[in-house]
């Protein structure tokens, strides 16, 4: 069921829903349109299927649409999204071809009438091909880091990026020099979200019994997709650091890999390294089980995030907010995140995450305070209400290009 | 009679100007001409994000020099610039760049030290969003009504960005005390150091000065 504005109170605050409302109603008349790849999975899906009800809830009209494309499309943008990392790609003009002639179809089929269009990431951007007819303000929302991108897909986007009246990047460090407006809107967390929601002890023990984890010892933990760039290698190692002097077990938890080859080769190798220590636990998860995730955290000690590359890394808002302590690399987004020492311990190796295991293992007390940190933290800066005032304010910023606006 | 107190909110946008700086040069180079308003966020943005703690040293100047760049020294005389003495942003960006082009003077070799690109400065420009709550008081006890009511958003607004960056004299506060005549009230309200008192806590010290004024009016 979709929680109203009002179910985030005992939350966020009653002051800060009034806000909310008070800001909305200066922006009275205006529709949204969010358009995007994808209906179901990730991160950009999950948040404007919230999102997207609360802005009609405060009074603005919004839609979101979802642009079709067949493989060969989606094809091309999954390499778009791999070069944007950084990582080399190859691609043929039938491939950028195949992208415009994509775009143009949907352009006949998806209603674009809207004052404020938000286009989610590299798939949809050629829609901007329909200006001026269609639309009054043009966002193109990134929510990928293309700080070091591949020259030439990057020189492609960036030509249509900037018809668009601004853009948004998750973080200053993920953003390029672009003549256009570059806003900053960090990703958030749905608080009553399946994966987010509080949960009773009665509900969290019977799921741990059935994924066959015991709790007589510390649970030190990492969930993520079995992939290297998370460093599963790097979690037994420092948890066999750890172990020397302090007794606890290492839960594994990801995805099932089974229909991506390269995480079945990654999953084989954790599961040979860990092989005979009964004190670690590798854990597949079936792909859609929130419920899962948020009792796990929940049940942890600890949770790790060792990753050796990240976008923004939101699993570690969603740790936090389970108010426990939290140790991740200091890359990506992760540093905006925790404040070392404060609301949560950043590490860069692996004896620096055992290091900081242990601290957190052998001092619960400061484990408890990290933990406490760390949920204000993402309370202030990291939940959907946020995101909402955000998304807001750029409406605003889109019709008044001063730094003081008076509404 | 004086006119009623109005309370608005500001929120605030990041917009990034795309400009880093690696070494002092640079950030000295990008100091001198960002727009006040990048000034403006990188000294009082701490303020908001980390309200619920104890307050840090509120500027991103003095932490990137001593954490990132590693001079203490710098670093130590960057935190200790007391915001609340400059009356404009004007005045408190010079003092940013005197304090760091001393210390170059003293130290010439710090020229040359350098971060990794990731560990960049990157200059953020605060876009602030003004509107009018439906909060207003005519006299003090309504004023402490709409003072509960309010975010700290609210209180964020008539104390920092009505004095340094609408450059309205003093906070706002205090401006209206003065015009129902409650001079003592406006100067107390007025000396408080807002940059070293949480939002939260400032609010409760502004409601207990104004508790006890109404009790010796004998209002309650």
């Amino acid at each position: 069921m979709q929680a109203t504005l009002e179910s985030y109170e005992p939350i966020v605050g009653r002051q800060a829903i009034d806000e909310l409302r008070f800001l909305a109603q200066r922006l009275q008349g205006r529709s949204v349109l969010h358009v995007n790849s994808t209906a179901v999975g990730g991160g950009v899906a999950e948040i404007l299927n919230r999102l997207v009800p609360l802005m009609n809830e405060l009074g603005i009209a919004a839609r979101w649409e979802v642009i079709r494309g067949g493989d060969a499309f989606f094809q091309v943008t999954k390499k778009f999204h791999n070069a944007l990392h950084g990582q080399p790609a190859s691609l043929s003009l039938q491939d950028y071809r195949a992208y415009l002639e994509t775009n143009t179809q949907n352009l006949k089929t998806l209603s674009l009438d809207a004052d404020v269009l938000f286009i989610h990431d590299p798939q949809p951007a050629a829609l901007i091909k329909a200006r001026p007819q269609k639309g009054r303000w043009w966002v193109w929302r990134c929510h990928i880091d293309v700080s070091s991108p591949h020259a030439g897909v990057w020189g492609f986007l960036k030509k249509m990026i900037e018809l668009y009246d601004a853009t948004i990047f998750s973080a200053p460090q993920f953003a390029q020099r672009l003549a256009t407006r570059q806003f900053l809107v960090a990703p958030s967390i749905d608080p009553l979200s399946e994966k987010n929601r509080e949960l009773s002890e009665e509900t969290i023990q019977p799921i741990m019994r059935k994924l066959n984890v015991p709790l007589d010892l510390p649970l030190v933990t990492q969930i993520s997709r079995f992939d290297r760039l998370k460093d599963p290698m790097g979690v037994i190692e420092a948890f066999r650091l750890v172990r020397k002097a302090t007794p606890c077990r290492l839960l594994l938890a990801g995805g099932s890999a089974s229909d991506d080859p390269e995480g079945a080769q990654v999953l084989q190798e954790v599961r040979d390294r860990a092989q005979g220590d009964d004190d670690i636990l590798i854990l597949e998860l079936p792909p859609n089980s929130p419920t899962e995730i948020n009792a796990i955290q929940r049940a942890s000690t600890v949770i790790v995030q060792k990753s050796i590359r990240e976008g923004f890394g939101l699993t570690v808002s969603e740790a936090l907010w389970k108010g426990k302590p939290v140790v991740a690399s200091a890359v990506g987004g992760i540093p905006l995140q925790i404040a070392h020492k404060y609301s949560g311990l950043l590490c860069r190796s692996v004896e620096g995450a055992a290091f900081a295991v242990k601290q957190c293992l052998n001092n619960p007390a400061f484990a408890k305070r990290l933990g406490e940190n760390g949920r204000e933290q993402v309370r202030q800066n990291f939940l959907l209400t946020r995101h909402l005032k955000e998304y807001l304010l750029l409406m605003a910023a889109l019709e008044h290009p001063e730094d003081v606006i008076l509404l | 009679m004086a006119e009623p107190f109005r309370f608005y909110t500001r929120l605030t946008l990041k917009e990034t100007t795309g400009l880093r700086a690696i070494s002092l040069p640079q950030l000295l180079k990008f100091l001198r001409t960002v727009p006040g308003s990048v000034i403006y966020h990188h000294t009082h943005h701490y303020l908001q994000q980390h309200q619920y703690l104890t307050p840090e040293p509120p500027n991103d100047f003095a932490y990137w020099v001593s954490d990132i760049l590693g001079d203490k020294e710098l670093g130590e005389r960057l935190v200790s610039i007391d915001t609340i003495s400059f009356p404009s942003l004007r005045a408190l960006r010079e003092r940013f760049i005197e304090t760091i082009e001393e210390h170059l003077r003293k130290r010439p070799r710090l020229r040359f030290r350098w971060v990794e690109p990731e560990q960049a400065f990157h200059f953020i420009r605060a876009v602030s969003v003004i509107f009018p709550t439906p909060y207003e008081a005519v006299n003090l006890a309504e004023f402490a009504r709409g003072l509960v009511a309010v975010t700290i958003d609210s209180l964020y607004y008539h104390i920092f960005e009505a004095r340094l960056r609408l450059e309205h004299g003093s906070n706002d506060f205090s401006l209206w005390f003065k015009s129902l005549g409650e001079e003592a009230l406006a100067q107390t309200v007025a000396r408080l150091d807002p940059y070293t008192h949480t939002m939260e806590e400032l609010r409760q010290s502004i409601l207990r000065m104004i508790g006890r004024r109404l009790k010796e009016a004998g209002i309650s």
